[in-house]
């Protein structure tokens, strides 16, 4: 069985009991009936006492995030309204810039690096009454799946320590598993909020590509990368993303149309709901998938079919080759992003004899071994001779991709599968690379797609590891597959 | 010249050609480390061969979006030059100060 890190009266930190959902928070908060600094006070003491073990934290913001909350509270007791998400805790992977507030991506390149502005999803949590707690572990920009990649040293699973939290948002997801804050947010690239969202047993949305804007997120792979929530429940994911969401002109790619209204409608249920099983993503022709997370995968279809959804399979057949074009199309983004990492505006700068050597010398002192490969394998899909051959295949399977999914969505509502094809693993267990990038075959589709898709928990393996269950949805499709969610969550 | 499907994907060569494009200085040991490692990664892009995509055009970016405008108007902004110049390794008159571009520092 599962052994959880404790908190000093013997509790398991992935105990819920004493802990409110931020639906809940909020509206205590701005009722009065609960202060925001006591609901801070009772996370800062949780992370005090567990985060030695867990490591979700690079840099804890004590002192503002005490500030915050005496504000929220002194804006109720003036009688003004702190806004929807009024005392609610939030912790922000830590490639979301904060103005004053070192960013560090994970990485020793950017160590130390306090950046002269907030990411609109900051100003937008914060406008709306939230507090910050701090920000968390990632695999080195977001390059990985289990947080082994932090240039800082990993982020252990609440649920069994000697396990991965999965990643690259690892710390975001251990954070909220853990209680250590009430809500969070990551991002995802090719799955890093919904793969560690199933491994620690909360709740990771990514959202339709520019529903939310990227202005102030450290850029990975900029046509995949997405900012979204980390929630213990439906209705908290869904409030967080509608904060976030919507419109703004210093994201280019930003949607121009408002946040969707999602909570009004969490309690409609899935009657008539056309819902399809992806085979390719479940364990038809892609091997690795655990027998345990297909039978929670089956057990979820059921509860939908009980709740009174129309399930049935389906074949998305270049879903299989996803994993290639992700791993052609991201490291070539990549290479082309993480160039500005030079030594010469900001971050680690090693010194040589002329700029060229400066350069060479301060991205190889920076850069861990996960990014160096991604870099290369990106210089390598796009140089002369190959580009053709790798990225622009990569791209031209993409488009191949889009059109079997819109095909598809011609006949469902929305898409079923596991979230990852295995439980938490053991630190170590998939040290080759290429093991390790297997282990995104079900979330990377949704990326190259810019579609939608939520991770909810839904039971566990035998040991106790939690098992996520991933519903997709067409682009801006985020209203019927929180449904979906919440109907899941509600059949628990 | 495009590969062909037979051509042996990555050699240690390769690997220390692209990290020089990259900018990075790799050690003989991580150069023996990082070939197999990316080489497996290409092998496994082969099943990218094994679909039609004549007449199929690339993806740039998943949502139809095309250019971005909006009116010419001057707006002030926070003066963050201080903010931003403290953040460099080395600024001398309100630049970034590096080495030498051509040639070397005596």
């Amino acid at each position: 069985m599962t052994n959880p890190v404790t908190l000093p009266d013997g509790t398991p930190v992935t105990a819920r009991a004493g802990l409110a959902s931020a639906v809940e928070v909020a509206a205590a908060v701005r009722s009065g009936s609960t202060s925001a600094t006591e609901l801070l006070e009772a996370h800062l003491a949780r992370i005090e006492a567990a985060d030695g073990a867990l490591h979700a934290f690079n840099h804890v913001t004590t002192e503002r995030a005490r500030a915050d909350a005496a504000a929220v509270d002194a804006a109720v007791a003036a009688g003004q309204d702190p806004g929807p998400l009024a005392g609610v805790t939030v912790a922000l992977k830590d490639n979301l810039c904060t103005r004053g507030v070192p960013t560090t991506c994970s990485s020793r390149i950017l160590e130390g690096w306090t950046p002269p502005y907030d990411a609109t999803v900051v100003e937008r949590l914060r406008a709306a009454g939230a507090v910050v707690v701090g920000k968390t572990n990632l695999d080195e920009f977001a390059m990985g799946s289990s947080t082994e990649n932090s240039a800082f040293g990993p982020t252990r699973n609440p649920h069994d320590p000697a396990r991965v939290p999965g990643g690259s948002s690892g710390g975001s997801a251990a954070a909220v598993a853990a209680g250590l804050t009430a809500v969070a947010l990551g991002s995802d690239t090719g799955g890093s909020i919904r793969q560690p969202a199933a491994l620690c047993g909360v709740v990771g949305v990514k959202p339709t590509y520019g529903l939310v804007s990227r202005y102030g997120l450290v850029a990975f792979a900029s046509s995949l990368d997405q900012i979204g929530p980390f929630a213990p429940t439906v209705a908290d994911a869904a409030l967080v993303l509608e904060t976030i969401a919507g419109h703004d002109r210093r994201d280019s790619t930003s949607i121009p149309q408002p946040a969707p209204a999602l909570s009004a409608q969490l309690g409609d249920g899935v009657e008539g709901l056309r819902i399809g099983i992806v085979s390719e993503l479940s364990g038809q022709g892609i091997e690795g998938f655990e027998p345990e997370v297909l039978a929670r995968l089956h057990e979820a279809a059921d509860a939908l079919t009980a709740a009174g959804a129309k399930l049935d399979t389906v074949s998305v057949p270049s879903a299989v080759a996803g994993l290639s074009a992700y791993y052609m199309i991201a490291p070539a983004e990549a290479s082309s992003n993480l160039a500005r990492y030079d030594g010469v505006r900001y971050g680690l700068r090693r010194e040589g004899p002329n700029t060229a050597a400066m350069m060479a010398a301060s991205r190889t002192a920076g850069f861990g071994p996960e990014v160096k490969r991604r870099i290369m394998l990106g210089t390598y899909a796009l140089s002369a001779g190959y580009a053709d051959a790798f990225y622009g295949r990569a791209q031209r399977i993409r488009t191949l991709m889009i059109s079997e999914f819109a095909r598809v969505y011609e006949s469902f509502d929305l898409l079923l599968c596991p979230t990852s094809p295995c439980v938490a693993f053991e630190f170590g267990a998939k040290a080759d690379p290429l093991t390790m990038y297997l282990n995104d075959v079900c979330t990377i589709p949704s990326n190259l797609t810019g579609q939608p898709a939520i991770s909810v928990p839904f039971g566990t393996d035998a040991t106790g590891l939690p098992v996520g269950v991933q519903v997709m949805a067409p682009l801006l499709g985020e209203a019927a597959m929180f449904r979906a969610a919440a109907a899941l969550e509600g059949s628990r | 010249m495009a590969p062909e499907p037979d051509d042996p994907v990555l050699t240690r060569q390769d690997v220390a050609k692209v990290a020089k494009l990259a900018l990075l200085d790799l050690s003989d040991e991580e150069l023996d480390r990082f070939t197999p490692q990316l080489a497996a990664v290409l092998e496994h892009a082969r099943d990218l061969q094994s679909f039609d995509l004549t007449g199929v055009p690339p993806t740039h970016h998943p949502f139809p979006l095309v250019n971005v405008f909006r009116p010419d108007e001057v707006e002030l902004a926070d003066d963050v030059r201080e903010e931003a110049l403290a953040a460099a390794p080395a600024v001398e008159d309100h630049q970034f100060r590096v080495p030498p571009v051509l040639g070397e520092s005596a």
